[in-house]
């Protein structure tokens, strides 16, 4: 017997905010053990829930990168359910009306392109974390994550493997990071997901016994979860091994196997209703077609953009246009100084470069289109060396500035005043009258040393032809 | 006689007693329950920011039934606060008529400061939904739970209410600033014609509270304003329907006090389970654990669409009805509720008081529209007449 394997997915993505969804706490990851916190996102009594619109400008983004209908009246509902780290023992998220609906989304599997479809996105409160306290043994509240935004994007049953699954991951990473909805950092846990699978005879239009894994975290867990998930399954089918019943699982990535969820968080009456304090969110048209315009082109259509408009080879354009901030500073670049090839090795290679020493990410690139076309520009020119551009692209991962002024002020303007490199050549040579007999005894490189003498006191703000011809005149001359 | 749950300091202001749903820096707010015994906010309500801004002091915070879910204050973890003849009073009610307090400021969420007026001679005033804001409020059933005033006299109502009615950013259901702004000003008086009184409620109380009704048409006849005597079927659909919203609002707001992070935590627990249900059933009295019970059974699965959805229908049948029956009244006039007094031990020895009761606050509540208490009677009008109701209010002050 053959078969086939079902799977849907609920993708929880955390919204690229500055503040959380309904208070004015900051978002950002990674601050100390309940710093970002307040009476609002701690429970307390009082506090009331007001929706932050860049909430539903990033869920709207997202659904139009998903071609999802955009629900225009929205409204947030309270999910009912007792954990140390959920303080109002709600979350308030969307059940009866979420922002997106109907999406479908394109990805490549080995038999061409599949259309996975989206049943909703819906915009909710992330929960806090708990963190066990070894010494004294007890489980402590850490509440920073309560109130975070997140998305919770659901699909219909449209997959149909591990590769599949994780093709269709990476698809949503590329396009949300791509129209900057989240930084999807699965180690972060800005991103992960929940895997709904079942497994039945190929060609039966009846599903088979559905379990949940929830929470997965790395897409390598979540290869390895859906292939054992998918053995186990067609070993109790065929050979009878066990009885599938419906439940939640836990994948233990180190001993590699699923077991399942006995905790009472699972029985799920979560008790939905309106939360009477949120008004239903109306998108009008103004607001829709704000967001509208503000959608980038798709990664692929870029792509092909930079392909057959600039003449980039593949390999270079399907780099730049993996990353949505390479592709805007490529463009900015372009706009002020148009070599396509020469912006694009400058990112590949010099920009990647200084990314990597200062460990950043591809997306974390935030230096100015502009300004990088003009560094170019200068370069081309003559007016500064590879040597001095090296070290003003560097300053300009660190503030906005602009290239030729801070040349200027930092002594990176190729020098082309013959006085002043005659005057270097004067004063080099009465330091250095060895290699000046040894030049004229014949030894021809003598001279080297001379130059790079000279150079050297230069900051090699000079062009090398103007000054070798200068040093050999007066060489000569002596 | 458990006046208060915490006395301030006396203060040369005059003073505003606030009940125990109102946060307050410096003081206490319980709630009138054991699991919030002590708790300091970290933030006061809009309404007392307001009051003292306007110069008044703040007198104390007076008992309250436990979440506000009672029908005179009888659950309060405090002990109820009587007079001396064994009948209830409302603690903040107490506070004006000793003279403490020039005015209370309290929540209403199943009725209680209409009725504590009604039974103490006073006035109250239960705002148009959203025109004062929720902000820093123990929340049991936002929906419909309003911060309401009850001073001496309308006149003085309408000093404290024009004090808290304000738009205020924090609440997302607070109305627009010019709407709020419209309701401020004088007591509008000679606006009114007719008024509707409700005689199927009218006769389902006592013959004490039917004569307060009959000198209340007196007056307003006196005054020019006809009444006309009704019998209307869909007004007390509000009870059960408000009673289920109420009790699923405050089962989910009520769930956030856990033992985790603030208020009553049992000592006796061995793991998380026990920490919540000891926690709970120890800090919470009968009447609250009924309405969470209730109100989480109201939100199953099974029960949502035939129980709680079809109230929120019926909430909405309520307001258009309202609405028609406010093209043809101006108000409507009905019991606070069905008796003159109330003794401490009959309201105790009955948990179904508060909802039997709530037949008269009901309708107000569930859909938001104004309601004033004055003379032993109630008067409802269309949202945004609170200084019209103030009005009539004044005319049956002066008959009384
Ligand atoms: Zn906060």
């Amino acid at each position: 017997m053959k078969f086939e394997t079902v799977i849907g997915l609920e993708v929880h993505v955390e919204l690229a905010t500055d503040s959380k969804i309904f208070c004015s706490c900051s978002a950002k990851y990674g601050a100390e053990q309940n710093e970002s916190v307040c009476p609002a996102c701690c429970g307390m009594p009082g506090m009331l829930p007001i929706v932050n619109k860049h909430v539903v400008d990033l869920g709207m983004t997202a659904g139009m990168m998903l071609n999802c209908d955009i629900n225009r009246t929205t409204t947030f509902d309270k999910k009912s359910y007792y954990y140390p780290d959920l303080p109002c023992s709600y979350q308030t998220t969307q059940w009866f009306a979420p922002i997106c609906v109907n999406g479908k989304v394109r990805i490549e599997t080995e038999n061409g392109e599949k259309f996975i479809r989206i049943k909703q996105i819906h915009m909710e409160e992330d929960a806090g974390k708990l963190v066990h306290d070894d010494w004294t043994d007890t489980s402590l509240v850490d509440f920073n994550r309560t109130s975070v935004p997140l998305i919770e994007i659901v699909s219909q049953p449209d997959l149909s493997s591990a590769k599949e699954v994780l093709a269709y991951l990476e698809r949503l990473r590329n396009l949300l990071r791509f129209a900057r909805v989240s930084d999807c950092r699965w180690e972060q846990g800005s991103m992960r997901c929940d895997v709904n699978l079942s497994v039945r005879p190929e060609g039966s239009d009846k599903l088979g016994v559905r379990t949940e894994m929830k929470n997965m975290n790395s897409l390598s867990a979540i290869e390895r979860a859906i292939e054992y998930e998918v053995a186990r399954h067609i070993d109790a089918i065929a050979n009878g091994t066990e009885e599938l019943v419906q439940e939640t699982r836990r994948w233990d990535d180190v001993k590699g196997k699923s077991y399942p969820m006995r905790n009472k968080e699972t029985a799920g009456d979560y008790r939905y209703f309106p939360d009477p304090n949120i008004m239903p969110v109306v998108i009008d048209d103004e607001w829709f077609d704000k967001i509208k315009s503000t959608l980038p082109e798709f990664p692929e259509i870029k792509e092909k953009r930079f392909i057959e408009e600039y003449e980039l080879d593949e390999k270079v354009a399907s780099q730049i246009a993996s990353s949505r901030a390479f592709c805007d500073v490529f463009e900015g670049a372009y706009e002020r100084y148009p070599k396509a090839v020469e912006i694009a090795n400058w990112l590949i290679s010099d920009c990647s470069k200084i990314l990597n020493r200062k460990k950043m990410t591809a997306d974390m690139l935030s230096i100015n289109g502009a300004s990088l076309g003009e560094l170019i520009k200068l370069v081309n020119e003559g007016v500064v060396n590879r040597a001095g551009a090296a070290k003003i692209l560097d300053a300009m991962f660190d503030t906005d500035i602009d290239p030729k002024a801070y040349a200027e002020e930092n002594g990176f303007i190729i020098s082309n005043d013959t006085g002043k490199i005659e005057e270097v050549i004067k004063e080099v040579v009465a330091n250095d009258m060895k290699s000046v007999n040894d030049y004229k005894s014949g030894k021809e490189k003598a001279i080297m040393a001379l130059f790079g003498q000279a150079m050297k006191k230069l900051n090699k703000n000079c062009d090398p032809k103007t000054l070798r011809e200068l040093l050999i005149k007066y060489v000569d001359s002596i | 006689m458990n006046k208060y749950i915490t006395k301030a300091a006396e203060s040369a202001a005059k003073a505003v007693v606030l009940d125990d749903m109102i946060l307050t820096v410096g003081m206490p707010t319980t709630a009138g329950s054991k699991m919030l015994d002590g708790y300091n906010s970290l933030f006061e309500s809009e309404a007392v920011t307001k009051l003292k801004s306007a110069g008044y002091g703040i007198a104390g915070k007076a008992n309250t039934g436990e979440f506000g879910l009672d029908f005179l204050g009888e659950t309060s973890h405090f002990g109820a606060c009587a007079d001396e003849s064994g009948n209830l009073i409302s603690g903040c009610a107490a506070a004006i008529n000793d003279g403490d307090a020039f005015a209370a400021v309290s929540l209403d969420t199943n009725g209680t400061p209409r009725r504590a007026a009604a039974l103490a001679g006073l006035t109250c005033l239960k705002p148009t939904y959203g025109t004062v804001s929720r902000y820093g409020i123990v929340p049991a059933a936002c929906s419909g739970e309003a911060v309401s005033v009850t001073a001496k006299c309308a006149a003085d109502v309408a000093e404290v209410a024009d004090c808290i009615i304000a738009h205020d950013f924090k609440d997302g259901t607070s109305l627009p600033e010019e709407v709020c702004n419209s309701i401020k000003g004088n007591i509008k008086q000679g606006e009114f014609k007719k008024v509707a009184v409700i005689k199927n409620l009218v006769d389902s109380a006592d013959s004490d509270t039917q004569a307060k009704i009959a000198s209340a048409c007196t007056a307003l006849n006196n005054s020019g304003i006809a009444t006309e005597e009704i019998n209307d079927e869909i007004l007390p659909l509000s009870q059960s329907a408000w009673f289920i919203l109420m009790s699923a609002e405050a089962c989910n707001n009520i769930s956030r006090y856990d033992g985790i992070k603030f208020g009553y935590r049992s000592p006796n627990y061995k793991n998380i389970d026990e920490l919540y249900t000891n926690s709970r059933t120890e800090a919470f009295g009968l009447l609250t654990k009924l309405t969470v019970l209730y109100g989480s059974e109201c939100l199953s699965d099974d029960n949502y669409m035939p129980v709680y959805d079809k109230a929120m229908r019926i909430r909405r049948v309520i307001s258009e009805h309202l609405n028609s029956l406010f093209e043809k009244y101006d108000a409507l006039l009905l019991p606070a509720c069905s008796k003159t007094a109330y003794s401490e031990d009959e309201v105790k020895s009955d948990i179904d008081t508060a909802y039997n009761e709530s037949l008269y606050t009901a309708p107000a509540s569930i859909s938001g529209v104004p309601a004033v208490a004055c003379a032993g009677v109630q008067f409802i009008g269309k949202a945004l007449s609170d200084k019209v109701l103030l009005g009539l209010a004044q005319i049956c002050e002066k008959e009384a």
